[in-house]
């Protein structure tokens, strides 16, 4: 039988820091692996759609004719499966979350990426010259 | 003969945030018997495996549940793997057992931590959710995720811990081990606690075993049943000692699992010593052509995993049955005869999930 177990645990919260923080007055814990929101980086990306098919959530489109990357964040699961798989390392993770919003609605991102023109061999040799 | 009154509980209920609706049929005080219904939540995860692709389903798999979601996500990836046969790392093994034993850890503990608020012991309820977060906080560091870990994959697992992480997380549970022994001596040696759950919900061992019991339910009824004892995994390379206590009443259960949180510490220290150095995953070729199923054992029970691939990329079929759902008819015969100012502690003591049961 055991009387004022609790008191040894009160003690020690009266006497101690408190255990919670005042978020969002403080910043939240975060650590190098938290998983916040997926960052898009317009001047590596390929077009290539990998991100798109292997999302599982269908939260991203890639339109390769009007040059855009779309993400629905609410639509969005933060899995991590996008920043794996993209072969560019266009994209990134950030241990942030993103702002709460009062409009649903997708971020439009514009791809700036420009294919190197690659120059043609005898070309190459000339100015080797 | 006394009049029977129907009085409904849940699906909006004060002591569980989780729609589960029984009609507990009363006489005077005493329920005579419970109908549940559930189907408040059902999100069709079964019928999204024919959507997307399987490498893909694992992330889908794991938000099963948000408390025990690692060892979904483990359960499918040991599925798939068993079907397409690949044999997966050591290393990724024993991680997976670290990751699994935390999970436990902050489930028992969370699920502790509800049950003291739901036999009115505020104080103990927020104890327990602060030790809780220690739990969470090392999953977090190893992961990157607190509650949705998504470090499970099919081949091994997406990311490793460092000697010194593994190191640091040893001397930790240390602490853990210090501070979970206060509070659950609170939970098992404390008067007004023992006097609230003694010979309150009693289930006995046949009724367990005939019912379908599983998990800690079974165990605080004397049923010796643990998957992890079948060795998947690396669990057959780790010692450990069944935890089960013979009365089957709510105090049973409620000391199975704070004995279990101890059988936890312990299986992570194990690991964490034992783990060999190597990859921690293989590469993944082709499709699941065939059919398995996975079991394994999570906070509350036996999870199943049914798998059948058709040789594509899409499953044709997946059945994912939870320990909740097998711990209903249990719950029914705990209720009939019970006081009805005691049917939230029941309903509680079984650690319902509902959200997992009608995925």
């Amino acid at each position: 039988m055991v009387f004022f177990e609790m008191t040894k645990t009160a003690l020690k919260s009266v006497l101690s820091k408190p255990a919670t923080i005042l978020y969002p007055f403080e910043p939240a814990k975060k650590t190098d692996l938290s998983r916040g929101h997926v960052v898009f980086d317009g001047s590596k990306c390929i077009s290539c759609g990998i991100c798109m098919k292997k999302c599982p959530a269908q939260a991203i489109l890639v339109t390769k004719e009007a040059k855009t990357w779309q993400i629905d964040r609410f639509r969005c699961i933060v899995c991590n499966s996008c920043v794996d798989t993209c072969p560019a390392k266009c994209l990134s993770m950030d241990t942030q979350y993103t702002a709460p919003v009062s409009v649903k609605g997708v971020e439009v991102f514009t791809i700036t990426y420009v294919k190197p023109v690659k120059p043609p061999a005898d070309k190459a040799g000339a100015a080797g010259e | 003969m006394t009049k029977q009154i129907i009085v409904p509980f849940g699906p909006q209920h004060p002591v569980l945030p989780e729609p589960i609706h029984l009609d507990l049929v009363l006489e005077d005080e005493r329920v005579i018997d419970a109908v549940p219904s559930i189907g408040y939540i059902h999100r069709g995860f079964e019928k999204l495996v024919e959507k997307r692709e399987f490498t893909e389903y694992t992330y889908i798999a794991e938000r099963t549940c948000g408390i025990c979601s690692f060892i979904h996500g483990a359960t499918y990836c040991q599925a798939i793997e068993q079907i397409m046969n690949i044999e997966v790392p050591e290393r990724a093994q024993y991680l997976r057992v670290i990751w699994s034993e935390y999970s436990r850890l902050h489930s028992h503990l969370l699920w502790l931590g509800l049950f003291a608020d739901a036999f009115g012991f505020e104080n103990l309820f927020m104890g327990a959710w602060r030790i809780r977060e220690r739990v969470l906080d090392v999953l977090e560091q190893t992961t990157g995720g607190r509650v949705i870990q998504g470090s499970a994959k099919i081949g091994g697992v997406r990311r490793d811990i460092s000697g010194e992480k593994l190191d640091a997380m040893v001397k930790d549970l240390d602490i853990l081990d210090r501070e979970m022994k206060d509070l659950t001596t609170v939970f098992l040696e404390d008067e007004s606690v023992k006097h609230r759950l003694r010979n309150v919900g009693i289930l006995s061992r046949e009724d367990a075993y005939h019912l379908g019991a599983v998990g800690p339910t079974a165990r605080g009824s004397g049923a010796a049943f643990d998957l992890r004892m079948t060795g998947y995994g690396a669990y057959d390379r780790l010692n450990f000692q069944l935890v089960t206590d013979s009365c089957g009443d709510c105090y049973s259960r409620c000391l199975v699992r704070a004995k279990e949180l101890f059988t936890s510490t312990d299986l992570i220290r194990q690991a964490a010593k034992k783990i060999p150095d190597g990859p921690i995953d293989v590469k993944v070729t082709g499709a699941p052509n065939g059919e398995f199923f996975m079991r394994a054992e999570q906070p509350r029970g036996e999870l199943v995993h049914y798998v059948k691939g058709n040789g594509t990329k899409f499953l044709a079929r997946s059945r994912i049955r939870t320990p909740t759902l097998t711990n209903i008819p249990p719950l029914v015969k705990i209720l009939q005869g019970c006081e009805l100012a005691d049917v939230p502690v029941i309903v509680l003591s079984i650690d319902p999930c509902i959200s997992c049961t009608e995925r």
